[in-house]
């Protein structure tokens, strides 16, 4: 129950995180939203057995979350509670694939554990990306960025709503758990038999939330269609930041830099 | 001014499941007036809210706001006469921001921008809510979301107030500042609460639901003197006219 409040507490966090005042957060949220889907497409984009093409792609993350003052414990902790999906999805390369692609001096790695780092390394990087993305622009801000760059006017509300009420949500669940917890004794009252019938009062008190909800909308004039008003305006800085980052993924995308890098080291010691 | 009448005649009302909620209302509410609408839990308080904006529409009987009748015909005019202020804020501030919350209604009514921008900071301005304006609903105390929810009702200007037990779960210095602000009001006012105190307060006019069925109508002081009728509906007097509770006496 406590993992439960601390998990609330914690995306009410990213959202503190939201409201600070640094470069990054006053940039228009549709070109941190554009920014960070060109930097996901070039990261995806590589070959299934790139590692080095992959490694300068860090810089991303690491001058957002300096620039955005954002602390990169707390959304390292983040990643990594959502990294067993990709943990999953790449655990049986290594079993599949056991040609041997490279050898580093006696040891010899196939490509199904060469490929599984790729998919971990990516994942660390797109997510990471996504984190910082709402961290450093608030959840509302990017649905209003996706509207505005014509994403479907239903996805995005879904989406909005989904937000405002999360919150509410996990509240009641919360009351719910602490009110059986309060009255189990020795495990008695824990069981799954009670969880089910807890998960049908949640359901059903949402659709009464939902039912009430609507009324509001209707009792103030709703008639199917929201309106979000909010400006955005597109300044000098957010086209700069739009297209330098864009052109530098472009290159890391075309010219593996490690590669370079280690050609460059190695030819001078030569 | 006609168009602040509230007048209800012979409402009846069932729910689905067959309880029968409503069992043959009638009362006339006139321009200006505070009323309160008082009785146990169950007697139909807030069935007879929903009908009051047509969010329920009579199964008998009829409603009329400002002369019409309440139908779906009728249903836009009637909403936007009738603001209602639900019980639970978290139920009517539902979009991101306060800010758009408070702009929901003037821009289905399709107002424009510029007017918007102004009717939204005036309701704002109005509860007291102006410097919350760029906060997301569910970050706000209780005090201050229940502020917000009128501000997003007093945005479409209505000439009517519903509200459904305004100062439940506030603390008592919040509750005294809303009663304050609810004085200021020279809307209709019609609530319904469990606050025998707050009626005292800011009702002159007071109707008393029992089973369905309007027990009393009347002015407040004396009503809430009768204390065979109060028992009778399961209310007790108001704490203010009670004794005091270390000497005893009135």
């Amino acid at each position: 129950m406590g993992n439960l409040e601390s998990a609330l507490f914690n995306i009410g966090y990213l959202e503190t995180l939201a409201y600070q005042q640094t470069p990054l957060h006053r940039l228009d949220p549709r070109v941190k939203l554009l920014t960070t889907l060109v930097f996901i497409v070039a990261v995806v984009s590589f070959g299934k057995y790139e590692i080095t093409g992959l490694l300068p792609f860090v810089i991303y993350p690491v001058v957002l979350i300096a620039v955005g003052n954002l602390p990169p414990g707390y959304l390292a902790k983040k990643v990594l509670l959502a990294a067993p999906f990709a943990f999953f999805i790449g655990i049986f390369n290594p079993l599949l694939d056991r040609a041997v692609l490279v050898h580093l001096g006696p040891l010899a790695i196939s490509g199904g554990w060469v490929s599984f780092a790729s998919i971990m390394l990516r994942f660390t990087l797109t997510v990471s990306a996504g984190f910082i993305l709402i961290a450093g622009t608030g959840l509302n801000a990017v649905c209003l960025a996706l509207d505005r760059l014509g994403a479907p006017r239903s996805f995005v509300l879904q989406l909005l709503f989904l937000y405002r009420y999360i919150f509410v949500l996990t509240d009641e669940a919360l009351r719910l758990a602490r009110a059986r917890a309060l009255r189990s004794f020795q495990g008695r009252g824990m069981g799954f038999k009670v969880f089910t019938y807890m998960i049908g009062q949640l359901l059903l008190r949402t659709l009464d939330r939902a039912r009430r909800i609507h009324l509001a909308m209707l009792s103030r004039g709703f008639d199917g269609e929201i309106h979000l008003l909010r400006p955005l305006h597109l300044h000098g800085r957010d086209v700069v930041f739009f297209l330098g980052w864009s052109g530098l993924f472009a290159l890391m995308r075309w010219y593996n830099l490690s590669d370079q890098l280690g050609r460059l080291v190695t030819e001078l010691f030569q | 001014m006609s168009h602040h009448l509230v007048e209800v005649t012979e409402l009846h009302y069932t729910y689905p499941d067959g309880t029968s909620a409503l069992r043959g209302i009638s009362f006339l509410i006139t321009h200006g007036e505070s009323v309160a609408i008082i009785g146990a839990n169950g007697a139909g308080k807030s069935t007879l809210l929903l009908h009051l904006n047509g969010c329920l529409l009579p199964q008998a009987g009829t409603v009329r706001i400002g002369g019409l009748p309440l139908n779906k015909k009728t249903l836009p005019q009637a909403r936007r006469t009738v603001g209602m202020v639900f019980q639970d804020p978290d139920d009517q501030l539902f979009m991101p921001l306060v800010y758009d919350d408070v702009a929901f209604a003037p821009l289905n009514l399709g107002l424009p921008l510029e007017e918007v921008e102004e009717v939204v900071m005036g309701a704002l301005a109005r509860v007291g809510a102006s410097h919350l304006k760029d906060r997301p609903p569910y970050r706000l105390s209780g005090g201050e979301k229940r502020a917000v929810a009128i501000a997003s009702v007093l945005s479409m200007s209505p000439s009517i107030l519903v509200m459904d037990e305004p100062t439940a779960s506030l603390d008592p210095k919040t509750r005294r500042q809303l009663i304050e602000l609810l004085k200021t009001f020279n809307h209709t006012l019609i609530i319904a609460t469990h606050d025998l105190d707050l009626v005292m307060d800011l009702c002159r006019r007071t109707l008393v639901l029992k089973d369905g069925r309007l027990a009393a109508d009347g002015p407040t002081l004396t009503l809430m003197q009768d204390e065979e009728l109060l028992a009778s509906c399961n209310l007790e007097k108001p704490l203010g006219m009670q004794g005091c509770p270390v000497c005893r006496r009135a």
